[in-house]
């Protein structure tokens, strides 16, 4: 059985995801199994999370929504983190 | 010792390779063993094969090492430490097709996530495509 999640969150960074920001959301996917995308809109295209490269070449301005999709068995607990990370701008959490 | 593979930066300016390495220390982390060497013996822009042997010998783990370098004698001198390694060594250790800075950076996420020398290096080389 194949787990599926998806959740959406706003960028507030001042920059946007740009050079840090984008080494905090890659190493952050990378600790999950599942494989783990995100898209500017709901319908794509999708950016592979877990890729520095793609990441920060996706060049995600402040103020974009952003909208995850995950599938594998932690599925569900990566959307969350993954979403838990921007929604405290990148900061570790406490 | 970190199981995660080492990175090192190698420029003919001591200066560049110092500040690439501040970048990757504060972006990624300190979960990636990192050391750099920049300038020649006598002082003024060079590299030195001697200089960049100890920073591999810094930077080692068992995983390798990915060496990120900037113009020619920095990517020449590279290969002859290399080869001046211990046999053992010697073949985990790799050279990136990579912008320094950029490579560094890069290289330096993939490899704080426990990535494979194969996949670091891949990852600093992606740049080029993108």
């Amino acid at each position: 059985m194949t787990h599926s999640a998806t959740g959406s969150v706003l960028i507030q960074h001042e920059v946007g995801l740009h050079a840090r920001p984008s080494v905090k959301l890659t190493q952050l996917a990378k600790t999950f199994r599942s494989k783990i995308e995100f898209g500017l809109s709901p319908e794509g295209p999708w950016v592979d999370a877990k890729s520095i490269v793609k990441v920060m070449g996706s060049k995600t301005p402040k103020g974009a929504v952003l909208h995850f999709q995950a599938q594998g068995e932690d599925a569900q607990s990566a959307v969350q983190a993954l979403i838990d990370l921007i929604e405290r701008d990148f900061e570790p959490a406490s | 010792m970190s199981k995660n593979v080492g990175i090192v930066i190698v420029s003919h300016s001591p200066d560049v390779a110092k500040g690439a390495a501040d970048m990757v220390r504060q972006m990624v982390g300190d979960d990636v063993p990192l050391a750099w060497c920049g300038g020649a013996p006598g002082g003024g822009l060079g590299t030195s094969v001697e200089a960049i042997m100890t920073a591999i010998n810094a930077a080692w783990s068992e995983a390798g090492v990915a060496i990120l370098v900037d113009l020619g004698g920095a990517e020449t001198n590279s290969e002859m430490a290399i080869e001046l390694l211990p046999e053992e060594r010697r073949d985990r250790v790799v050279v990136c097709d990579a912008p320094v800075v950029e490579g560094a950076v890069m290289a330096g996420t993939e490899a704080s996530a426990g990535s494979t020398l194969e996949h670091v290096r891949r990852t600093a080389e992606e740049l080029r495509a993108a």
